[in-house]
């Protein structure tokens, strides 16, 4: 096919392009030329500028950005850090209280990154590396759950943990979210374990190795880039969680994670702006910090599924 | 003889600690998604309110009741509507941007490290404080978009992005234009264009550089290569995209609720499903709606697969 193909367009090479086709080609390549950059550059500033403006206001004081709002800048002595000690303080002190906000979005992210990859390595180990009853029904069914809509789980989820009187708790939080990510994650980590070579397990069989010293041993210790990328894919997707934090914790201020606290007081007119822009930095930070330490690895997991398709 | 009984008693072993494995994952998995999805469907056909919920049990009095009150009820049919046109509108300018975004990053340049990360940004980023940031920067009181229209671009007042319908009247015929619903969508395409920007970039870079040099050769304009030989590439990439978007922005609840809360004819089937669970406290009504919500959205899924599933066939 790609043969023919070859053949056919190399027959009109022989001939001289026509001169309008050269013309047109020629405008093509310049009117590109021109444009390319002028887009990466509307693309950049779509993309940067509303983080930059999250920054700029965050540091303005907030009678000088309702008198000048169109201001791209803020000038070194008007710089106020005054925003983030009032964010930060806790409710008693007249603050905000995002210091707990923190706290409570901390412990249930990384809660969630722990107990995921505890039941998610070993079941993607199993399902790339075991043959036991049902193991690709159940790979299918991890599938699908990815794609089940959320706002489906939400109204039993809700019930029944009004139910056992365990909504408002962080615990809750964090078993829904387990249960969310941990079928994402295995999917991620078998492609992982797919692609380690099974000569390097059968050599540490012959010398005597159960599947469990195996596993710990070799499998592990060679998935450890994977099952890093995995942990910080999920602790972003725990972290700016929403929906559930929402349905679970609103009675519970002093349960809210930092997402909940700052959508529920920007709700409020009491609250300055710039206040909260001091809160929108301290929930984005941390994952772009993130981000930027693991781009390379994130985006290689992102994009794992993508090649079957 | 003695070599295949250990083999297959390593097999049998491993049988056993497969399902050891698996079983802590199944497990959560099975009792946080897959039974609250049954139990949705036994709710969405009982009367379940908030404040009788301790008196109902799985065998309760089934109905139809909260179907025919769901499909009758105001704003029910607007919802979904709503919902179609943000997921499509969503989707589409999504996959375009991406689209430009991985063509215009194609040639390696000085810095494309950077900008391809930066251009993720925005699909990193948590939801809420993006929203703000938008709601922040639309806003007609101080917000910078409306402060350079009415000063740099000679908009006569502020306009409320978030929270008004406006109508448009050239040559006499009035065109509404739903400002609030453009705007969510916007939004959705700014979010999620890096994760097709993502997706065809990846594409892009397993296809092969000689078709395209030998297309140069024969004095292919750069659009007509585009045409002819990169995009027939992608367009595998794009039909999963499309399917793949379209599921999340059609259940999407956090950017609305969080930009308008439903409010200006932005109101979607999923931000319904929540207040009616929570301001109203009906869990009958609001299942059934999750449920009408999830049924059509497989219907529409399977009919796109089935459809473009026969056209790769036949290709």
């Amino acid at each position: 096919m790609s043969q023919a193909t070859v053949t056919e367009t190399a027959t009109p090479r022989t001939t001289p392009p026509t001169g309008r086709g050269t013309r047109r080609n020629a405008i093509e390549r310049r009117v590109l030329r021109v444009l390319r950059p002028i887009v990466i550059a509307l693309f950049l500033l779509a993309a940067l500028f509303p983080f930059y403006y999250m920054i700029l206001l965050s540091f303005r004081p907030l009678e000088e950005v309702l008198q000048n709002p169109g201001s791209l800048w803020v000038s070194p002595s008007d710089i106020d850090p005054g925003t983030y000690t009032d964010v930060l303080k806790s409710e008693e002190d007249g603050g905000q209280g995002f210091l707990s906000f923190i706290r409570n979005s901390a412990l249930v992210a990384i809660g969630t990154v722990l107990f995921t990859l505890l039941v998610a390595v070993p079941g993607a180990y199993a399902v790339s590396r075991l043959e036991f009853f049902g193991r690709r029904r159940i790979s299918a069914l991890f599938l699908a759950v990815y794609f089940f809509p959320a706002i489906l789980l939400a109204v039993p989820l809700f019930v029944f943990f009004t139910r056992i009187e365990m909504r408002g708790s962080l615990v809750a939080l964090l078993i829904v979210y387990v249960a969310q990510v941990a079928a994402v994650s295995i999917y991620m980590l078998r492609n992982y374990f797919d692609t380690i070579p099974v000569s390097l397990e059968d050599a540490a069989a012959i010398d005597g190795c159960s599947r469990l010293q195996t596993m710990r041993h070799i499998s592990l210790p060679l998935a450890m880039p994977a099952i890093i990328s995995n942990a910080l894919f999920i602790f972003m997707i725990a972290w700016n969680e929403f929906l559930f934090a929402l349905l679970f914790l609103l009675e519970r201020r002093d349960n809210w994670t930092v997402s909940l606290g700052l959508s529920r007081l920007s709700g409020s007119i009491e609250v300055p702006t710039t206040t909260l822009m001091a809160g929108s930095v301290i929930l984005t930070v941390p994952i772009i910090l993130l981000f930027f330490i693991s781009e390379r690895w994130l985006t290689g997991g992102l994009t794992a599924g993508a090649e079957k398709g | 003889m003695s070599r295949s009984r250990l083999r297959s008693s390593r097999a049998r072993q491993d049988a056993r600690t497969g399902l050891a494995l698996i079983s802590p994952t199944f497990v959560i998995v099975f009792t946080m998604v897959v039974l609250p999805i049954l139990w949705t469907v036994s709710l969405a056909f009982q009367q379940v309110r908030l404040l009788n919920l301790r008196t109902t049990g799985i065998i309760g009095d089934y109905s139809v009741e909260n179907f025919t009150a769901v499909l009758k009820s105001d704003g029910f049919i607007d919802a979904l509507v709503t919902t179609l046109v943000y997921s499509v509108g969503g989707t589409a300018s999504a996959i375009i941007l991406g689209l430009i975004a991985a063509l215009a990053l194609r040639k390696p340049f000085r810095g494309r490290g950077f900008v391809r990360a930066a251009l993720l940004l925005p699909y990193v980023a948590p939801v809420v404080a993006a929203a703000f940031v938008w709601t922040t920067l639309l806003n007609p009181q101080y917000g910078l978009a409306n402060e350079w229209g009415t000063g740099l671009l000679g908009w006569e007042e502020p306009i409320a992005f978030l929270s008004s319908r406006d109508e448009l009247s050239p040559f006499g015929i009035t065109i509404p234009i739903p400002t609030a619903l453009l705007t969510v969508i916007a939004f959705e395409a700014w979010r999620s264009f890096p994760f097709a920007f993502l997706f065809l970039t990846a594409r892009m870079e397993a296809i092969p550089n000689t078709l395209e040099e030998a297309g140069e050769l024969d004095g292919a304009t750069p659009t007509q290569r585009f045409r002819h030989i990169v995009l027939p590439q992608l367009l595998p990439t794009i039909a999963v995209l499309t399917v793949l978007r379209f599921i999340w922005t059609f259940n999407n609840f956090d950017d609305i609720y969080l930009l308008t809360g439903g409010g200006a004819g932005t109101e979607v089937v999923s931000v319904r499903v929540y207040n009616f669970l929570i301001a109203r406290g009906d869990i009958g009504a609001a299942a059934a709606q999750a449920l009408v919500l999830a049924v059509i959205l497989a219907v529409l899924v399977t009919a796109y697969l089935k459809f473009f599933g026969r056209q790769e066939e036949a290709a």
